[in-house]
């Protein structure tokens, strides 16, 4: 597979979304929390708290819609700064609560758009960032589709970073990439390989922790061993003294 | 200032990089007597410009100026000790025309990567200062600059000093892939413990500040200025007007637009700068250095 196969795989509409790593993982024990307590409700981003193996643990995805309309309602999985906020409110109280975060990211970016801008998303991702750095609880991040730059870099701060075989992970889209590259937004594919996006890639590079591998049409069986994995990380995680788990997250991105 | 530093000043390059962001080409100063100012058109002696800090004496617009520059306008007359001066990026993940156009950075800006750092003293009192610069492909930041940031706030936790970074990127530097981007997540848990210790962090934000850059570091400053006019944003305009098809109001993502949004602390003027960056020193109780000539 190539790595534009990758990229299409990643963006196709039939993927599962974070909500159907929710509903599969966590079944009915899922409860929806909202609203950022400054602004709005940001609809691109899940989270809540659930029961895992007996435990409880807080929830946070970037939902990207599974049809035209919730699509549509989801922005595309593009968050504004008030879904970044929301999202570290929820870790906040996952910190309080000493329950572990899993975040399910799956985004092309941050929005661009006038009101993002006007309500700081450059400020909203950057206090995820130191935010997450310190937060004495552990961080599990999934990359389940696309993994859009900062927009999701802001939920990926963790202890470790997992990725589906094909999900993509980078730093510009391929078609920002092409069109600064060889002004032309068409050569995506070219670009996909230079930007070394694929899971592949990015765990020769030391960015990720481990691959889940994807059997056809990602089946009950995949969410199930991905669930075991989940609760056996948090308790090998949650084990750990705080002092060393924040020094090991601080290690993990220093040595970058 | 020595008037002959204007000979030294280099020309805008095509070469220069620029991350896709709308980031005009707002002239430097170029080489000559007399310097057209972009925003009021009035002919300008050079002699004047340096002598005014690069700020149009007319209409009070500011040059873009370079991170040397920057360090001499801001720390007191052979204060600055550079950290790393020799640490400069390689081609980690193969990408291409990137070792040439490294090569070009270096060669254009005389540095060896987009971020100069070091201590320096401010009026006597003794921080860590980052100066960014935009000479270097448009101050974009890959893994040595992350680095230089990093290792400088370790420094200034180790040794209980504050830190004042100036900030001028395109944003993440795309050439080094997610390695880029994962300096974001670097630098920013550096200020973090940096922050924890109770020291003091001060953030200048000069034109262009985006991407990058302004979601980690650049707005992670217990207090934030700007330059007036900058450009500072997430996404750049372009990027947004593609996206949203609508024509972007007028000053939107200036300094003034983020003041007035409650993003920045202050505006302060080029001029005033070095005098602000003291009195804010001051009122932390930072450690002030007795130097020749002062009297207790």
């Amino acid at each position: 597979m190539s790595a534009f196969d990758s990229v299409t795989a990643a963006r196709a509409n039939d993927r599962p979304t974070a909500v159907d790593y929710i509903t599969k993982i966590f079944g009915d024990s899922f409860i929806e929390f909202h609203g950022d307590r400054r602004f709005a409700d940001d609809k691109a981003v899940i989270g809540g708290i659930a029961e895992l193996c007996g435990k409880p643990v807080t929830v946070i995805g970037l939902e990207k819609g599974r049809n035209l309309k919730e699509r549509m309602e989801r922005n595309f999985g593009s968050a504004h700064p008030e879904g970044y906020r929301k999202s570290l409110r929820l870790m906040k109280q996952a910190e309080k609560f000493h329950r572990p975060i899993i975040c399910f990211v799956d985004t092309s970016g941050a929005y661009c758009g006038i009101g993002a801008e006007e309500r700081g998303q450059g400020q909203a991702i950057a206090e995820n960032l130191s935010e997450m750095m310190t937060l004495k609880t552990p961080i599990l991040s999934i990359l389940i589709g696309e993994g859009g730059s900062g927009g999701a870099l802001a939920l990926a701060v963790a202890d470790e970073v997992w990725m589906l075989e094909n999900a993509i992970y980078s730093v510009i889209s391929p078609e920002g990439c092409a069109s600064i590259l060889w002004k032309d937004a068409g050569k995506t594919a070219e670009a996909s390989e230079c930007l070394k996006l694929t899971s592949q890639d990015l765990f020769k590079l030391g960015v990720i922790e481990r691959i889940i591998r994807e059997p056809k049409n990602l089946d009950s069986t995949m969410f199930e061993s991905l669930k075991n994995l989940v609760a056996q990380t948090f308790d090998r995680l949650g084990a750990m003294d705080t002092e060393a788990l924040l020094q090991k997250r601080y290690n993990r991105f220093r040595k970058y | 200032m020595n008037t002959s530093d204007i000979f030294n000043f280099l020309k805008p390059k095509n070469e220069l990089e620029n991350q896709g962001e709308a980031i005009d080409n707002r002239p430097y100063i170029p080489d000559e007597l007399w310097v057209k100012c972009p925003v009021c058109k009035n002919p300008v002696l050079s002699a004047d410009l340096n002598e005014n800090k690069k700020v149009c004496p007319k209409c009070g617009y500011h040059f873009r100026i370079g991170a040397r520059q920057r360090i001499e306008l801001t720390a007191d007359e052979g204060s600055f000790e550079e950290f790393d001066a020799e640490l400069t990026s390689t081609n980690i993940i193969d990408f291409p025309d990137y070792t040439r156009k490294l090569k070009n950075a270096k060669l254009n800006s005389g540095e060896n990567e987009s971020v100069i750092t070091g201590i320096a003293l401010i009026e006597g009192y003794k921080v860590v200062l980052a100066v960014m610069n935009s000479q270097f492909m448009m101050g974009s930041m890959g893994t040595v600059t992350g680095e230089k940031i990093t290792r400088a706030f370790e420094y200034a936790t180790e040794n209980r000093l504050p830190v004042v970074i100036f900030t001028v990127s395109g944003g993440a530097r795309m050439q080094e892939g997610i390695l880029s981007l994962m300096q974001m997540a670097k630098t920013s848990g550096a200020v973090k413990r940096h922050n924890d210790a109770g020291l003091l962090y001060i953030t200048v934000l000069t034109d262009p500040t985006t991407g990058g850059v302004t979601a980690s570091f650049a707005m992670e400053g217990d207090i934030i200025l700007s330059e007036p006019k900058a450009l500072i944003a997430f996404a750049g305009p372009r990027v947004i007007e593609q996206t949203i098809r609508q024509k972007l109001p007028k000053d939107f993502q200036s300094a003034e637009f983020l003041l007035e949004k409650g993003f920045i602390d202050a505006v302060v003027p080029r001029v005033e700068m070095k005098k602000t960056l003291s009195h804010i020193l001051q009122l932390h109780g930072a450690e002030k250095v007795l130097q020749e000539g002062d009297s207790e």
